[in-house]
């Protein structure tokens, strides 16, 4: 019985995980239709400010909820006004330029911190369930994941900047013709996903080996998740990033961690072809 | 003076050329002028394996400078030959071709992975360019051409499991890195937990870029071994070490690993992940012995911020001394003058202890240690003298076959 509950916990923290990392991308391509290919390294700024102002003597929530999403913030408005701004509506462009961002920030981590850096140990520790442990952490990411959710939803619906940023995605010309400065909400929307990115990193920072190159791992999986989760940031991102966390867990346990990719790769290709316009381009038409 | 258009980029054009030219113009004066005999090296100073290849690199430079500094070899000075391969297979072609064509170098060290090494190893056989790649691979290497001064499984996890599980038990979980170093090793963890009449419970593989090892935590958990094998690589992996003991299993089940440490684990991994985990290796920066503690402090005192210095850097400043004395001993640079020179049984006092060259698998027969890592520092806990490459051995015999070029892949 025990396993099952273990079990369970390990399914919510690949949804949770995947929800956290794919959620600033969804805001950004989702939204923008930019693809930010740097996604992976703004996952990995957000990582390093959290380790280094942690081990600089800096509590590690304040470094993790502050610090990290704060830092990747500043550098995604800083990357808005110097490159994205100018690639707009250029997917194939903004792709490349993105492309060598991310060697270029993987570029300058190296040059300053090295190849390796000096992690932080996961806060909270572990609990038991029978004769199994499992850590408080997996709880805590469960948690900051609905609550990010929570918080998206309710400044995208309840908010006159949510409105304002919803109604410039739809259609710019009108939003501008009403008095909106599409540029100004582009950069603050972009500034927001890479500060929800940086969250994710930081949040992550305690169960990662931190190294400039580590955001190659997550960078295909968050884009396989907001395309196949489609249209609506929060609803389609939720419901891929359930499919594929819950997949990828599941199958890893009863078969091997290798058939475990395969089988999310498999499925995201199924689902793909199935429907193309993603999971809410089919059920949550018109949601957030 | 006013700078039109036409005459600034007809400057630019001149000033660009020059200096692309001006190394080229400097170094083929450079080398006429001395004459000196030269050494290649390819190591990745840059990328996911940057970390391992620097202190390589240190160790390279600081075996040629000894030996400078000693009046050079045959009455001429040694010059590196050196380029930064950043973890990429493409670049280990393209250089290794330039060292050999180009350079025309003297002898070739370098080649970390060993999907890099099998990508330069067959130009330096075309070219006939002397090779030596001095990193613990997995070992079956056999060419008369290409020398192995790293550890091989039988000479680093005969010592490991057999110690581990007299510490904690017989039954045993593998976790290892999904390509050949992992898979091979493996079958090495497996061939000798059973020949110390252990069990292996299950064996998993990780692609490198698995990050989250939930489901397997609980797998381990549900299976309840008495200790964890693991051949984990590289930075991703390292998240297994966090989340197992934020699971809180890290004072459960001990760990055993024939990888820990190659990306800096003790130093960037906190003492509570990594307290206790036991590793075998070639070489360790903590070993005594006053061979060991020159090394670490010239290095050191050159580069204050190396990482650490592993078996790699000590095996690659041996493999430089062993060359240099076959060279000696041939008195000449001629290529299979040299390797006959090694294959005669050289010997040279290192680092690690004594290595000696075995002429039948041109691989070395050296010192193995066993180490636990206690508060962020390896701490070592016992010493194997002049342990054998015996796994390369039962496939590799070049005094019978001289003409091999493979890598066997040894049956177990």
């Amino acid at each position: 019985m025990a396993i099952y509950v273990i079990l369970a916990l390990d399914v919510l923290n690949g949804i949770s995980s995947l929800f956290l990392l794919c959620l600033g991308l969804a805001i950004i391509f989702g939204m923008m239709k930019i693809i930010n290919l740097a996604h992976g390294e703004f996952i990995m700024l957000g990582a390093y400010a959290t380790v280094i102002s942690a081990n600089a003597g800096v509590n590690i929530w304040v470094a993790m909820l502050v610090i990290a999403p704060v830092f990747v913030g500043l550098v995604g408005l800083v990357i808005e006004r110097c490159l994205i701004r100018f690639l707009y509506g250029r997917l194939v462009d903004s792709m490349l330029a993105t492309w060598g961002l991310s060697l270029l920030i993987i570029g300058i981590i190296t040059t300053i911190y090295g190849n390796t850096q000096q992690g932080v140990p996961t806060p909270l520790g572990g609990f038991s369930i029978g004769s199994y442990q499992s850590s408080y952490y997996t709880l805590f990411l469960a948690v900051m994941a609905a609550l990010m959710m929570a918080i998206i939803y309710g400044v995208m619906r309840y908010t006159r900047f949510g409105l304002v940023a919803r109604a410039t995605m739809q259609n710019p010309a009108m939003a501008a013709t009403l008095g909106v400065n599409p540029a100004r909400v582009y950069m603050s929307t972009f500034a927001l996903g890479a500060a929800v990115t940086g969250l994710a990193g930081g949040l992550l920072a305690p169960v990662s080996g931190i190294t400039p190159v580590m955001g190659g791992a997550y960078v295909a999986k968050a884009f396989m998740t907001v395309v196949g989760g489609g249209a609506a940031i929060l609803s389609g991102t939720l419901s891929a990033a359930s499919l594929f966390g819950s997949v990828n867990q599941i199958g890893a346990y009863f078969t091997t961690p290798v058939y475990g990719e395969v089988i999310v790769f498999t499925t995201a290709i199924v689902l793909i072809r199935l429907l193309p316009q993603g999971i809410s381009g089919r059920f949550f038409k018109g949601n957030l | 003076m006013t700078l039109s258009r036409r005459r600034f980029l007809q400057r630019s054009a001149v000033a660009t050329s020059t200096l692309i030219a001006a190394p080229a113009v400097f170094r083929s004066g450079a080398l006429a002028a001395e004459n000196p005999i030269t050494v290649g090296s390819l190591h990745d100073q840059s990328g996911p394996i940057g970390t391992s290849g620097t202190p390589m690199v240190y160790a390279l430079q600081l075996a040629v400078e000894e030996i400078n500094a000693a009046g050079g070899l045959l009455g001429r000075p040694l010059k590196v030959i050196h380029y930064d391969t950043q973890s990429n297979i493409q670049l280990y072609s393209q250089y290794a071709q330039q060292l050999a064509v180009k350079d025309k170098v003297d002898v070739v060290h370098g080649g970390i992975t060993s999907a890099s090494r099998e990508a330069i190893r067959p130009t330096f056989d075309r070219f006939k360019v002397l090779y030596f790649y001095n990193t613990l691979y997995e070992g079956g290497v056999c060419d008369r051409n290409t020398f192995c001064t790293g550890t091989t499984p039988a000479q680093t996890v005969e010592k490991l499991v057999p110690s581990a599980m007299k510490k904690s038990g017989k039954k045993a979980y593998i976790i290892a890195a999904d390509y050949n170093y992992g898979q091979i090793t493996a079958k090495w963890m497996t061939k000798y937990c059973k020949d110390n009449g252990g069990e292996i419970l299950s064996t998993d593989f990780f692609p490198l870029d698995v990050t989250n090892f939930g489901s397997t935590i609980s797998k381990i958990q549900a299976a309840k071994p008495d200790l964890i094998l693991s051949a984990l690589v590289g930075g991703n992996h390292t998240a297994f070490y966090r989340q197992w003991t934020a699971a809180g299993m890290k004072s459960k089940i001990p760990i055993a690993s024939t990888t820990f440490g190659l990306v800096n684990e003790p130093s960037t991994l906190d003492a509570a992940e990594s307290d206790a985990v036991i590793g075998a290796y070639g070489y360790f920066e903590e070993l005594t012995t006053p061979a060991s503690k020159s090394f670490v402090e010239k290095i050191k005192k050159a580069h204050p911020d190396s990482p650490y210095i592993s078996e790699l850097a000590s095996c690659t400043y041996e493999g430089v001394m062993l060359w240099a004395e076959g060279v000696k001993k041939a008195g000449s640079i001629d290529r299979m003058k040299v390797i006959e020179a090694l294959e005669s049984g050289l010997v040279f006092e290192g680092p690690s202890g004594k290595v000696s060259l075995d002429k039948q698998t041109h691989h070395t027969v050296r010192n193995a240690f066993l180490a636990e890592v206690k508060d962020r520092k390896w701490s070592v806990l016992e010493t194997y003298t002049d342990a054998k490459p015996a796994d390369t051995a039962s496939v590799c015999d070049l005094v019978k076959n001289p003409n091999d070029v493979k890598q066997y892949i040894i049956n177990l």
